[in-house]
């Protein structure tokens, strides 16, 4: 029987307000591809920090080729020989690969001799097959190369165990499966693997061991030849449902917002939705599930106006709006409260009425003939904060004083005084306390029983279970299924978030 | 042009880039790790007439240059402290430098404005090398300051691409966070390199008083400091173009100087343009975004306070 | 080893705060000079009450502090409108110089009769400024080349060019071949007020602060500014015209510099030469600095900058060294700079037990 390389026992970790990891046991064995499942706020990362020397566990031990080991640090982790390949690289971008390489290692000498590292570092980089010229500048190479230059890196080090961060999730396919086969050369090599993921399909394809975390425990570590995906999905979401109240009230009337095949690009030129349908009827909410980075923050974009499609059609009550200027589509009736509240929807150093003013200042409200209407504005601001109990120190104060819940309140209160038709929001109750989320909440199903078409965009199943109608689930740019309320179940949604092919794949009528 | 007018011209065109070249390969270390100092010219200033008072009052230019240095560092330390540590708005404070080091130097030049030193680094001839047709007379008949810039300029670019510390440099200026986590500490670094270039920069200063033109007059330096600082963008980063780009500013100079004299066509005022028009084109070619561009070619992290929080 | 205290990032500073530091770190700069100018031999406190009194001392010296302190306004006017807006213009000294330039233009060539040869100037005076100032800003707005440097180095080319005429063709014929040009009309010149060195330039002063302070708190475009200048994402996100901004702040900007060039080479110089502007574009960042980019703001702090200068030349009838302001003026902002420091940051003392994450993880 194997040694474990590394051990976690009873690993605890607590930061203010959540407890991150709760008795984490978790063991990898030298020449295995581990993978972490759990859903997003499981712990994963969390665990990872504290065995790269980040954080320092509240409790529990690290066992390290058998023998306790207390990590100091990043450069203790190091040391002992595990490295981490992160989501956001940390290259230097008009450097060679080999600089990169070489630059904060103890084989880098005070005279850099170019030729011979190059020469090391292709032979490392042969080793296991990670193609790279190490001759190549950084800003030169693709993301899948660079992520390559990081794990030479670790490589070079003299890493025996290698963690990686949900590693797909800037790859493509191809690239993706030519990781993988570079993993698996490295243990065969008798190096350890572990790799967080949330994608059904890279678990149950190509690792040979599973851990699942769930609310910071370590749930099951099972051999992925024992267990199959709906197993998995279940330990991952396992939760049982409460009550779910049906909506009595409101009717559901035609489709308000109408996406056919949409297309769009992420910030970093990849393919972020890839032939998206989506339909939100007024009076209803709809939920978007999914883990985040599936084309979140493109969808929402896409359809206020801000990202450009490179294909399909979004139509606003019959009319297109594909081609639109945010302006325009504002002016349709179209309300968007981002999830970068204090960057793109309020401005943190300007005061309520200020903030307040910001979404009609171009159609005239507040102003006339370019001068602004101080007066009224500061009225329309006083209403809105009686009507929804919003808290600030005062009118004239910067908002960043406000508390997130309040400030909250107040980006919805600005973006529905306009009576929209459509109101989109991205997870608008992150990081709010339960009394600011159940008034957020209130808000968002009040606009729905007027009539209004909800988009609520959210990674919390729970939230989207209590007040969604029906609930959308996006996966890899796609919407991969709609399941209505009387249909709510955490497995169903839950395949759909890992994009499993099992389970049924329920459809609601228009 | 005859051989010797040609020699005396590029003789003359090494002098007057002595000034800006230091100061400017001193920036490049400076603006490399990632901080811009817009304060040379009160450091240049500084460094000319801490050299003019010590030589005036000491005798000794071995003194004179290493009052320079004093000073110099003084003021990398000043401009350290408020921009690496306490993380102040980089533009502001450079210029606030340059006003405080111009108006501490004009006090302190007031008790020598007026006095003749006769003490100023001679041009020393290196055997056999000044021999050279054209070429030896100018590059090996200079004083011992020149020399200095010589191996200055080759020194700066080696270590810059070709050491470890220089590898560590770069990182510095492109990706601070990067070199933090390896353990690299981005505080002191920063620290080290701004006082280098100070002292670079005061050393250059210190050259206009002690070899070009031995007096001192208020605000000798004359834009000298904001011409390095173009120079730097012009020459991309890179020593060795400094020096290349120092050579051609302090041509055009001395050739504008000489058709004034000499009462030509040309207005000398257009040709002085040059240099700064130069350069704003190259700084358009190396950081604008052109439509396919990959890269811009200033240092990414430049004038960035670095906060560890915010990683 | 764990220090005694460490930092903590203020979530707000009050004004009140930001006050009290403010004149602290100016008397701290005070107090810095002073020790310097003892180091040299002279006494502080004599050289600082000979530049009170040189400032502020009596009628014709409070005049003569009004009079410089006209271009420290306008230029100060001029870089508080860029710096609210993010765009850090160190062009207002070429702007101010070809201001000059243009408004001298007029003086010397254009016949133009009566007072309104005083109007067209002051016009001329604000295109030339604009027009330089927009044309350095046109990298940046499409091609997101840094402002900082372009404005810089176009500051020397304006004031080369603007030494191309005073050398050249501009140059009095009458004038023993001094690089000067020929005096201006009478007409020209703007009217001093009050029977001392301050002319009307202070009154157009006054005006364009105002305007510039009704238009930051009552009109759209100043809430379109601010925004702008807080925050991009946001701006963009209401459907604000970053570009066309840009643009319009800078023409403005530009031209309150060319103003002050205009309002100088009429009413104080009454001839065109090298260097009118002397170094007010420079000087006019600290007092937008220390101002807040507050328009009214920066009419106190510019007259308070004019007494120094006054007060400055005060001293060196006594024999102190006029450097001694521009040290001074130096210190001033480098202790603000430093001082602002607290203003971000608070020192608590450090709590053992407590581990600072250094991941913003999940």
């Amino acid at each position: 029987m194997k040694e474990p390389i590394l051990e976690m026992r009873h690993i605890s970790k607590a930061f203010p307000g959540v407890k991150a990891n709760d008795d984490v046991n978790f063991a990898i064995y030298p020449g295995e591809i581990h993978a972490l499942l759990g859903e997003n706020g499981a712990g994963k990362s969390t665990l990872m920090n504290i065995l790269t020397g980040i954080y320092k566990p509240d409790s529990g031990e690290i066992l390290y080729k058998g023998e306790r080991c207390a990590l100091k640090g990043p450069k203790s982790a190091v040391h002992l020989g595990i490295g981490m390949v992160h989501q956001h690289f940390r290259l230097v971008e008009p450097l060679t690969v080999s600089e990169n390489v070489y630059l904060g290692s103890k084989e880098c000498r005070s005279i850099l001799n170019l030729e011979e590292m190059h020469r090391r570092v292709a032979a490392c980089s042969d080793k296991f097959g990670l193609e790279v010229d190490p001759r190549a500048k950084i800003w030169q190479l693709s993301i899948g190369e660079q992520q390559r230059v990081e794990i030479i890196k670790l490589l070079f080090r003299g890493a025996e165990l290698l963690i990686l961060d949900e590693p797909t999730a800037v790859l493509t396919p191809q690239e993706s499966h030519s990781l993988f086969t570079t993993l698996r050369k490295m243990a065969d090599a008798n190096k350890a693997i572990v790799f967080i993921s949330h994608k059904m399909y890279e678990v149950m394809t190509y690792s040979d061991r599973v851990t699942v975390l769930r609310d910071g425990r370590s749930v099951d570590t099972l051999l992925r030849s024992e267990t199959d995906e709906a197993f998995l999905t279940k330990r991952m979401v396992g939760r049982e449902l409460g009550e779910i109240k049906l909506n009595e009230k409101t009717v559901r009337g035609g489709a308000v917002l109408q996406m056919n095949g949409v297309c769009a690009d992420s910030d970093k030129g990849l393919p972020a939705l890839c032939g998206l349908d989506l339909q939100v009827c007024s009076g209803e909410i709809l939920g978007i599930a999914g883990v985040a980075g599936n084309g979140q923050k493109e969808l929402a974009e896409a359809i206020v106006g801000l990202r450009k499609k490179t294909g399909g059609t979004v139509t606003l009550a019959g009319e297109d709006i594909t081609a639109e200027s945010p302006e325009r589509i504002k002016m349709r009736g179209v309300a968007f409260v981002p999830e970068d509240r204090l960057g793109m929807g309020l401005v943190p150093n300007l005061n309520a009425v200020e903030n307040i003013m910001l979404r009609d200042c171009e159609n005239g409200k507040f102003s006339r003939r370019g001068l602004v209407l101080g007066r009224r504005a500061a009225e329309r601001t006083r209403e809105l904060v009686e009507q929804y109990g919003i808290k600030c120190a005062g009118l004239g104060r910067p908002v960043k004083l406000m508390s997130g819940g309040n400030q909250q309140k107040l980006l919805l209160a600005r973006e529905i005084s306009g009576t929209p038709r459509l109101l989109i929001t991205s997870y608008p109750v992150r990081g709010l306390d339960i009394g600011a989320t159940n008034a957020v909440h209130s808000i968002l199903e009040e606009q729905r029983d007027s009539g209004v078409a909800v988009l609520l965009i959210s990674e919390d199943l729970e939230e989207l279970f209590a007040i969604s109608d029906r609930v959308a689930v996006l996966f890899k740019g796609q919407i991969t299924g709609v399941v209505e309320r009387k249909n709510f179940s955490y497995d169903e949604v839950g395949y759909l978030m890992v994009g499993s092919n099992s389970g049924k794949k329920v459809n609601a009528d228009a | 042009m005859s051989a010797s007018e040609l020699v005396s011209f590029l003789s003359s065109a090494i002098i007057a880039s002595m000034p800006i070249l230091l100061a400017a390969v001193g920036e490049v270390f400076d603006q490399r790790g990632g901080v811009m100092n817009l304060g040379l010219e009160g450091v240049m200033l500084m460094g000319a007439v801490s050299g003019y008072v010590a030589v005036v009052k000491t005798g000794s230019l071995t003194v004179a240059v290493l009052c320079a240095v004093g000073a110099g560092l003084l003021m990398g330390l000043l401009f350290s402290f408020l921009v690496v540590t306490l993380q102040a708005d980089q533009t502001v404070c450079g210029l606030s430098i340059t006003l405080f080091g111009t108006g501490l130097s004009g006090y302190i030049g007031k008790s020598v404005s007026g006095v003749a030193s006769s003490l100023v680094f001679k041009p020393v001839s290196i055997p056999l090398l000044s021999k050279i047709p054209v070429l030896g007379p100018v590059l090996f008949h200079q004083d011992v300051m020149v020399y200095f810039m010589y191996v200055l300029v080759f020194a700066s670019w080696f270590y810059i691409y070709k050491t470890k510390g220089g590898l560590i440099l770069r990182s510095l200026g492109e990706n601070p966070s990067t070199a933090d986590v390896l353990g690299i500490s981005v505080v002191n670094l920063r620290y080290l390199y701004t006082c280098l270039g100070s002292v670079l920069a005061a050393l250059g200063g210190a050259y206009l008083t002690l070899a070009y033109t031995p007096l001192w007059a208020d605000k000798m330096t004359s834009g000298k400091g904001w011409i390095a600082l173009a120079l730097v963008i012009f020459s991309m980063w890179n020593p060795l173009l400094v020096a290349v780009g120092a050579f051609l500013f302090g041509g055009i100079n001395v050739l504008a100087l000489r058709m004034q004299v000499a009462g030509a066509a040309v207005p000398s005022q257009f040709l002085n343009m040059l240099p700064y028009l130069c350069t704003i084109l190259v700084l358009i070619f190396a950081t604008g975004n052109f439509r396919g561009r990959r890269k811009s070619l200033a240092p990414k992290a430049l004038g960035q306070p670095y906060d560890r929080e915010s990683r | 080893m764990r220090k005694p205290f460490r930092l903590q990032k203020r979530d707000d500073s009050p004004v009140s705060l930001r006050i009290v530091i403010c004149v602290c770190s100016v008397l701290l700069a005070l107090v810095f000079c002073g020790i310097l100018i003892l180091a040299m031999g002279n006494n502080p406190v004599a050289a600082y009450a000979r530049l009170f009194r040189g400032a502020f001392g009596s009628g014709t010296r409070l005049g003569t502090t009004a009079a410089k302190a006209i271009p420290l306004m306008l230029c100060g006017l001029c870089v508080a409108v860029a710096f609210k807006m993010r765009l850090m213009t160190i062009g207002a000294e070429g702007q101010m110089t070809l201001g000059c330039l243009a408004a001298s233009g007029v003086a010397l060539f254009s016949h133009i009769p009566g007072p309104m040869m005083l109007v067209v100037m002051m016009l001329a005076g604000f295109a030339a400024g604009g027009v330089w100032a927009l044309i350095s800003v046109l990298p940046k707005v499409y091609l997101g080349v840094s402002e900082v440097i372009v404005t810089l180095l176009l500051n020397y080319v304006a004031m080369l060019f603007s030494d191309y005429f005073v050398y050249g063709p501009w140059r009095d014929p009458k004038g023993d071949n001094m690089p000067f040009s020929a005096p201006f009309a009478d007409n020209a010149r703007l009217p001093k007020l009050f029977g001392s060195e301050v002319h009307l330039g202070i009154v157009i002063a006054i005006v364009a602060a105002l305007i510039l302070w009704f238009i930051f708190k009552k009109t759209v475009w100043g809430y379109e500014i601010r925004v702008i200048g807080e925050s991009p994402k946001a701006a963009r996100y209401a459907g604000m015209n970053i570009r066309r901004n840009m643009l319009l702040t800078m023409l403005i900007s530009g031209g309150l510099a060319g103003l002050a060039g205009a309002c100088e080479v009429s009413g104080t110089v009454g001839i065109l030469k090298s260097g009118i502007s002397n170094d007010s574009g420079y000087t006019a960042i600290i007092i937008a600095y220390l101002s807040k980019f507050n328009p009214l703001v920066v009419l106190l702090v510019s007259f308070l900058f004019g007494g120094l200068q006054a007060g400055g030349y005060s001293m060196q009838l006594v024999g102190l060294p006029v450097q001694i302001v521009t040290m001074l003026q130096g210190s001033i902002l480098l202790f603000v700079l430093g001082g602002e420091f607290l203003t971000r940051y608070k020192i608590v003392p450090n709590r053992a037990g407590k581990e600072a994450a250094v991941h913003v993880g999940e």
